[in-house]
């Protein structure tokens, strides 16, 4: 079951203030409701802080980053013409590259398995650990940070981005704006410009791309990719997550009582108030009011009012909270990841088996992730380098001639998927003696040598003609095969000669 | 739903708009700032389009926008970019011997595939859109031709045409020996049946005897002494299982009374030496040889 706020009615019933969305306080405080018809977006000023998850964040930051500018120019020697990036989607060569798998567009179904076993591992992590990926890996989160570090060099700390913020325009603050914004903009122009090199050959393509002949989709990329960084990660930063990203409304079904979130843990906080020096800790929570978990969190709500919807589940709070925790002398973890199940478990007391990973869901989704990846290991593993393709002529679905033997036509399509030419033996079983002939070919033979070169797909227009002794049926079964040093491939077809022509 | 007053949310301190569904009412909350800048981006980006492009009709015309945009000239420009590339296999077809065409795999390919489109549009009307034909209207998938089937006899076809009364066309004419009362109803009668023994068929032996003279008198110069035909004069064999007009004794002995003989365009006015090359090598690829 899912714990979900009410935020229509006032969790205190004698009406005392408690727990309400972000946005309802944030409106409260900017003085709206009565005021406008458009809603201006309450800033938020995260300050720094330092602990554990914080050195994760920084750590998974310079981690993922590397990953997305490192990755297009490792390369990966292959034969010929083909390229050497080792990840590479080349539209125009129709190939999609990653070490040594190259799929062809036929089988974007590698692709869409890929995409389905991350969305199972998704669910799972969320299930368990509740939203990990929005909190240090999702891109947003990424570079929403990334801009925040920036905009921290030169603005310095929560305190004084307000302050500036308020003040009139200075020279002072304008270098500082003016700076702020000229870096974002080369990270986000730095950005847009790594992905181009996804699609193209990376060294030739930086070349081109500085002397301007570079192809067009290259400038349109970089430069839309640029805008979006910038307005995403400068701008509407935890916007995106509320507003735009799907995932916050999904992970309702994902999350339940026993998935490991930020918590505030109410059981030991409450009653919450400020503490004197000297005071005792007797009847009271562990909870000073003091507001450092609002004041670092970057999607700027206060976690005390339990789960919700623009909770990210970074961490951050926990190491704000840990600090002052230190500093009172008092244990660490009153925010920390636990789940709803504990808290409510320690508030009632007599519960045994406060955590429970192994779940229904987590269990399907387990197995579900198991099922999924196998099949691809074992897709990817059967793939073959050759295949063959078989059309038969339908019009006209054979050709009787002068002699009385009947000929059928076919177009066989040829795919070589390795990196060699290769010379394929085409041969028909099923009609006795047939003999095969391509248009073209002067002489006809019960086998074809036909050469594909490497990487491609070339049809073959193939006669096969019989004799009239050897037409048993007016429909025969036949097996069109073809065998290579590497590969053999079989399909099942049919020789047609009508009733007339069968004996 | 239902009409409320619009009153204060005791929790959020936000208008209602006074809309209630089950219990359930909508709050007033102000939309997003941002959102009202997109909206107001996409008018201003209309404005600016009815500007820089066509947009407006008129009474006679329209407007005609800055940029001068139009889809009929980029149609055009396209259609100039086609037949560049086109020229480039075109030059090759040009070039090359029919028999270089259908040696060179990257000639023959264009060629398979220009003659293809082409005998679709053209020639499928008749011969069928596999080329098997039809009654009256020869198959070309088969080994069996009238008027010859090597590459340079299907390309002269293709040019000239069959009785098309273009001067260097394939003519001849089979006497409508019935219409033209060449030879008695029952003397035609007879040479049924000595058509059908031709092609190896039971016939009356007596109607055979009657008219082997006859046949040799008055077929012979055209179909050969055997039956066999003469590919010069267009003339069908007569010992094959064959029959472009049916092989049936109705249909045979229709043929000897009328001597009917089809009509194929001539098709070197409108199609160039490339596609008439191209279309040969098609047609002769698709027979098998």
């Amino acid at each position: 079951m899912t714990v979900v706020i009410d935020r229509t009615k006032s969790p205190n019933p004698d009406g005392a203030p408690g727990p309400v969305s972000a946005a309802a306080a944030a409106r409260r405080k900017a003085g709206g409701g009565d005021g406008g018809l458009y809603k201006p977006r309450t800033p938020i000023y995260p300050k720094l802080v330092h602990g554990r998850w914080r050195m994760i964040k920084w750590a998974l930051l310079v981690a993922t980053l590397a990953v997305y500018y490192i990755v297009p120019w490792i390369r990966w020697d292959r034969p010929g013409d083909l390229p050497d990036q080792a990840v590479l989607v080349d539209f125009t060569g129709r190939r999609f590259y990653f070490f040594f798998i190259q799929l062809w567009p036929q089988e974007v179904y590698f692709i869409t398995g890929l995409l389905v076993m991350a969305a199972l591992a998704l669910f799972l992590i969320t299930a368990l650990f509740g939203r990990l990926w929005c909190g240090y890996t999702c891109p947003q989160t990424v570079w929403t940070d990334l801009f925040i570090a920036v905009e921290r060099l030169f603005e310095g700390d929560r305190n004084a981005r307000m302050k500036l913020d308020a003040s009139p325009m200075s020279f002072d603050k304008l270098w500082r704006k003016t700076g702020k914004h000229a870096v974002w903009l080369g990270i986000a122009f730095g950005t847009g410009g790594a992905w181009i090199f996804y699609f193209h050959d990376a060294p030739t393509l930086i070349r081109n791309f500085w002397v301007g002949t570079g192809p067009m989709t290259a400038y349109v990329s970089c430069a839309i990719l640029t805008a979006t960084t910038y307005v995403f990660a400068g701008m509407m930063r935890e916007q995106v997550c509320t507003y735009m990203c799907p995932w916050p409304r999904i992970q309702g079904a994902m999350l339940d009582d026993h998935s490991l979130q930020v918590t505030y843990r109410r059981d030991r906080g409450e009653p919450r108030g400020p503490h004197k020096k000297n005071q005792s800790w007797e009847g009271r929570g562990d909870c000073i009011d003091c507001n450092q978990c609002v004041v670092v969190c970057p999607m700027g709500i206060d976690i005390r009012d339990g789960a919700q919807l623009e909770c990210i589940n970074c961490g951050l709070c926990i190491d704000a909270c840990d600090e002052i925790m230190v500093k009172m002398d008092r244990p660490r973890g009153l925010i920390a990841y636990d789940t709803d199940h504990a808290v409510a478990a320690r508030e009632t007391g007599g519960i045994k088996n406060l955590y429970r990973f192994v779940r229904s869901r987590t269990v399907f989704y387990a197995v579900a992730l198991t099922i999924v990846s196998g099949l691809m290991i074992w897709g990817l593993t059967q793939r073959s380098a050759v295949d063959l393709h078989v059309l038969r002529d339908r019009n006209p679905t054979f050709v009787r001639l002068q002699d009385g033997s009947v000929r059928n036509g076919y177009t066989l399509k040829i795919t070589n998927r390795s990196f060699a030419p290769q010379t394929f033996t085409i041969a028909i079983e099923g009609v006795p003696g047939a003999q095969l002939k391509t248009p073209g070919s002067a002489v006809a033979s019960d086998r074809l040598a036909v050469v594909v070169k490497p990487d491609e797909v070339r049809a073959v227009r193939v006669f096969v003609t019989a004799a009239p002794t050897a037409i048993s049926a007016a429909n025969m079964p036949v097996q069109m095969t073809m065998t290579s040093p590497t590969g053999e491939a079989r399909v099942q077809t049919n020789f047609l000669s009508g009733e007339a022509n069968a004996r | 739903m239902s009409e409320h007053e619009r009153e204060k949310d005791a929790i959020s301190g936000v208008d209602t708009t006074g809309h209630e569904w089950d219990g359930i009412r909508e709050l007033d909350n102000p939309l997003p700032r941002w959102w009202l800048w997109v909206f107001w981006a996409c008018v201003i980006f209309a404005i600016g389009y009815w500007v820089a492009f066509p947009a407006w009709p008129g009474v006679t015309s329209y407007t005609q926008g800055l940029l001068g945009s139009s889809d009929r000239r980029d149609v055009a420009v396209a259609l100039a970019d086609l037949e560049k590339v086109r020229g480039a296999g075109a030059a090759g077809l040009r070039d090359a011997t029919l028999q270089q065409i259908e040696q060179d795999p990257e000639l023959q390919a264009y060629a398979l595939t220009l003659g293809q489109s082409v005998f679709g549009d053209n020639c499928a009307t008749c011969h069928g859109t596999g080329g098997a034909g039809a009654k009256g209207y020869p198959n070309l998938r088969d080994d069996i031709w009238l008027w010859g089937g090597t590459l340079d006899d299907i390309a002269f076809t293709l040019k000239h045409g069959i009785r098309s009364g273009e001067p260097e066309a394939r003519t001849s004419m089979m006497p409508a020996f019935g219409r033209d009362q060449m030879l008695k109803p029952a003397q035609i009668q007879d040479m049924t049946e000595y058509v059908v023994a031709l092609s190896g068929r039971p016939a009356d032996r007596a109607a055979v005897d009657r008219s082997r003279q006859i046949f040799a008198d008055q077929c012979a110069s055209c179909h050969g002494v055997d039956g066999k035909g003469d590919q010069a004069q267009g003339a069908p064999n007569l010992t094959d299982g064959e029959w472009l007009y049916g092989s049936d004794r109705a249909a045979i002995n229709g043929q000897i009374h009328n001597g009917r003989g089809g009509v194929m365009p001539a098709w070197g006015g409108r199609f160039s030496p490339e596609t008439i090359k191209a279309l040969a090598v098609y047609i002769h690829a698709n027979s098998g040889q």
